[in-house]
């Protein structure tokens, strides 16, 4: 169980029931969480549990609703990022942020510097800096450009960054997400040597066996909530999955659907130009039933909803529809194949913020007889059919004349919910159907989506939510790094082993 | 502070804030003139009828805004569908120098179906000047900012060169200017005897076949969509390249047609002073319509009215004619901050 006994050292950074809403949605619900000095811990869970907020909220960028930090105790003012500089906390982002045409050297003077000093003490910071790539393991040219670098030796950069201001907490966002394995290792050579000059360091992650490799606590976050504290000594990688992913996720019963043809077919379907690659996958799409795509984002599903929806080719392997491959391939001819795309960014992709619901209602459909004849739009009949989906898809707004932009996301949801479903799609992309909604919306969206099951449509449910996963799917696939797993039958899993396969085991010996 | 987006604007809203900068810009000019020594209100008096005052002042207004009102409504097409043309310059010159190649005797033909065929080639000279780098940007991703604007200056010199070479008017006393056009060639007259010229309806009539064409039609909505969303759009299957040159095709061919209008309705032949920048100005016009086709009517009359109000006051009153740039510029800002201002609120954050 939790081991909770306080860490022995002195504490470098607290946080106090942090609270953050976005609109409906909770993002973090009273976090709290400390860090002692020489410690490491893991920050883990999926995406969307409210790791990267709680960050942005230490960091200063966004200002927490209830809450507070403290920084080797004292209270660290909300919403200052140069506040959170300053008392030492250092931050290594995701997406680094440095100046590409800049060398070494200036990105680690940049800021640091008042822009009226007549000189730079050029010579003395880049001493201290090949004292401190030294004493760190950082092995890095402090002349080189940015540009010349590969993206291990820029996140090494970064660290170095954090330790020229003298940070004393270190926060890594998912660091290892861009390095190779070899890369992965000297970070975490780096890290031991920086724990071991006293620095606290916070390691975001959702790669069970590098949080077990490497940290000394692990903090598991689940729906902005924490959903359990242990020493990595006293747990294991499979203890973790559960209590990521959730331990008891009742299967409701689904009403029988009868199964029809395949619909849709990946035939050993390799991509070009994602991170990463489709890398031979095969998938059956059947009618009447949801397939569900469990997996933490960023494992191929972008890949994978850019086939469906018409925006990727494959470069290998056949896309099949209907029985027959597809050959040429792009969004209109996926319209005109009776697939149904909800796409991931609603604001994005799936709307034009600034056209009128009425003009995003008939955007996929504008060339058919029912809207345009001779080019020329029937203005009429397209405001006729947002009126209908307005009513029967409760769509609250002005009006058809509205910009779809003032909606909530949930009633813009419905809109391209309405848009999909009123052509009676025979396949269906659902891609995070109801990421961001609130409760209500979400019950209406699955609601709907169960709908278009029963009417015997083959749906492709993409989520990272794996509640709704299993909740809703009647087949499940893990996918992970362009890889997909077997079909595993509604509730013949549980939860812990599909967060394994999430978490990328079992692939191998995986046929 | 920070803006806030207001949600539905009311009539005040939307009326006021262009009003307040009209005003602004009434007031810049009475002081522009104090500074000058002069009078201000005499000033603003004889701007005003130096443009709208005598039945010659009105007709030089909308003769100046003509080749204003196609070169804004090229600027407007583009930049609905985010294609940043800064080039009308070029393709108003492309326009007037294809005008001068076929018009001044290659083509023995009436009147009739000569200048329907004078206007299809010049417009296609255009589309073709602006398709250029629209092809760069979707193929290499070359920024068509730098490519049109640079065009301004490679057609200028082409032009001049020309101008001093094969197509130097041997009757011309030396001067660097065409031969003159076919007089079957020449635009004519809307009414006998005034100094208004076909080229203003043909502009009027393009900027509702612009209207028309934005809010009726599939084309239309394409380029609109591409404009706003262009991952939207091609997520909903509108082939956006496409979309791209058509535009590209379009906006060339509008801003052709200033430089075709000018010649053969205007001035008769094509000098390498055709335009005092009826390009450039035409982003002006486009910004102060807020990209309406519309707008651009009502912009391009009130930015005639200013050059030509400031020329004649500038001689009557001794203030130096630039005050019309000055204005120009502070017109257009304030009508950018007054744009912005109906659709946001000032919030203290």
């Amino acid at each position: 169980m939790p081991d909770l006994t306080p860490p022995p050292r002195p504490v470098a950074l607290r946080l106090s029931k942090i609270t953050k809403r976005f609109g409906p949605v909770l993002a973090n619900d009273a976090i709290s969480l400390e860090v002692a000095e020489g410690e490491v811990l893991a920050l883990l869970g999926e995406n969307g549990a409210g790791k990267t907020t709680l960050m942005n909220i230490l960091f200063g960028h966004y200002t927490a609703d209830e809450g507070s930090i403290e920084v080797l105790g004292a209270p660290l003012p909300p919403g200052q990022p140069r506040a959170a500089l300053e008392r030492g906390i250092g931050m290594v982002h995701q997406h680094f942020t440095l100046a590409e045409n800049l060398t070494v050297l200036d990105n680690l003077l940049l800021g640091t510097r008042s822009l009226w000093q007549a000189r730079q003490h050029r010579s003395a910071a880049r001493h201290r800096i090949e004292t401190l790539a030294d004493e760190y393991g950082l092995a890095v040219n402090p002349d080189a450009r940015i540009a010349d670098l590969s993206v291990g030796e820029r996140q090494r950069v970064e660290i170095l960054k954090a330790l020229y201001r003298e940070a004393r907490v270190l926060i890594l966002d998912e660091p290892t997400a861009v390095l190779t394995p070899q890369e992965a290792d000297a970070l975490f050579a780096t890290l031991r040597k920086a724990v071991a000059h006293g620095l606290a360091v916070i390691f975001i992650s959702h790669k069970l066996h590098e949080v077990m490799a490497i940290a000394d606590r692990v903090v598991v976050l689940r729906h902005g909530r924490v959903a359990g504290e242990v020493a990595t000594t006293g747990t294991d990688a499979t203890r973790l999955a559960a209590m990521m992913v959730g331990a008891e996720v009742s299967t409701p019963m689904l009403a029988p659907a009868t199964e029809g043809a395949i619909a849709m077919r990946f035939d050993r379907v390799v991509t070009e130009g994602f991170r990463p690659d489709l890398s031979g996958v095969t998938l059956d799409l059947v009618g009447g039933r949801i397939t569900g795509l469990a997996g933490v984002s960023g494992n191929g599903q972008a890949a994978l909803a850019a086939l469906i929806s018409g925006l990727a080719r494959p470069i290998s392997g056949e896309v099949i529809v209907a029985g027959r491959t597809v050959a040429d391939w792009s969004p209109a001819l996926a319209v005109g194949h009776g697939i149904g795309r909800i796409p991931e960014d609603r604001h994005h992709t799936g709307t034009i913020g600034d056209f009128s619901l009425a003009e995003n209602a008939v955007i996929e459909r504008i060339r058919d007889p029912r809207f345009s004849r001779a080019g020329w739009i029937d203005w009429r009949a397209a405001r006729s059919h947002a009126e209908k989906l307005i009513a029967s898809y409760d769509i609250r707004c002005p009006g058809p004349d509205a910009r779809i932009r003032l909606l909530s996301g949930g009633n813009m949801q419905k809109l391209i919910l309405g848009r999909v479903l009123e052509e009676n799609p025979a396949i269906i992309l659902a891609n995070q159907p109801v990421r961001g909604l609130d409760i209500g919306a979400v019950r209406f969206v699955q609601e709907q989506l169960l709908k278009a099951r029963q009417r015997g449509a083959a749906i492709l449910l993409i989520s990272e939510d794996l509640e709704e996963i299993m909740a809703l799917s009647d087949v499940i696939h893990v996918i992970s790094e362009g890889r997909l797993s077997p079909g595993f039958a509604r509730g013949s899993m549980q939860p812990a082993e599909l967060g394994l396969w999430m978490a990328g085991q079992g692939f191998d010996h995986a046929a | 502070m920070r803006l806030e987006p207001i949600a539905a604007p009311g009539p005040a809203r939307r009326i006021l804030p262009p009003l307040v900068a009209l005003g602004a810009t009434v007031l810049l000019a009475g002081v522009l003139a104090l500074i000058a020594g002069a009078d201000p209100l005499a000033v603003l008096g004889l701007i005003v009828k130096g443009a709208l005052g005598s039945k010659f002042a009105l007709l030089e207004t909308l003769n100046r805004a003509t080749p204003l009102i196609f070169t804004g409504l090229a600027v407007a097409v583009a930049f609905r569908a985010r294609l940043w043309n800064i080039g009308a310059e070029a393709q108003l010159y492309a326009g007037a120098l294809m005008t001068v190649l076929l018009g001044t005797g290659a083509l023995p033909w009436p009147s009739a179906i000569l200048i329907p065929v004078l206007a299809l080639a010049a417009m296609l000279a255009g589309a073709l000047m602006l398709m250029g780098p629209a092809f760069l940007k979707l193929r290499f991703g070359v920024d068509e900012v730098v490519t049109t604007l640079l065009l301004n200056f490679v057609m200028l010199l082409l032009v001049s060169m020309l101008l001093e070479g094969p197509l130097k008017d041997p009757m011309g006393m030396g001067w660097p200017k065409s031969p003159a056009l076919l007089k079957e060639a020449r635009l004519p007259r809307i009414v006998d005897g005034l100094r208004l010229h076909w080229g203003f309806a043909l502009a009027l009539i393009a900027a509702v076949g612009i209207w028309i064409l934005d809010r009726k039609t599939v084309a239309g909505f394409e380029m609109r969509a591409v404009g706003a969303g262009e991952a939207a759009a091609g997520f909903a299957g509108i082939r956006v390249p496409r979309v791209v040159m058509l535009t590209a095709a379009l906006s060339g061919g509008l801003a052709a047609l200033a430089g075709f209008s000018e010649v053969a309705g205007l001035k008769g032949n094509l000098t390498s002073d055709l335009s005092p920048g009826y390009g450039y100005t035409g982003i002006v016009v486009a910004m102060l319509a807020a990209l309406n086709p519309l707008g651009v009517v009502l912009a391009a009359l009130f930015v005639a009215a200013i050059f030509v109000g400031a020329d004649s006051m500038s001689r009557a009153a001794g203030v130096p004619t630039y005050i019309a740039d000055i204005l120009l510029a502070f017109a257009l800002l304030a009508m950018v901050l007054a744009l912005t201002m109906t659709r946001y609120r000032l919030r203290r954050a």
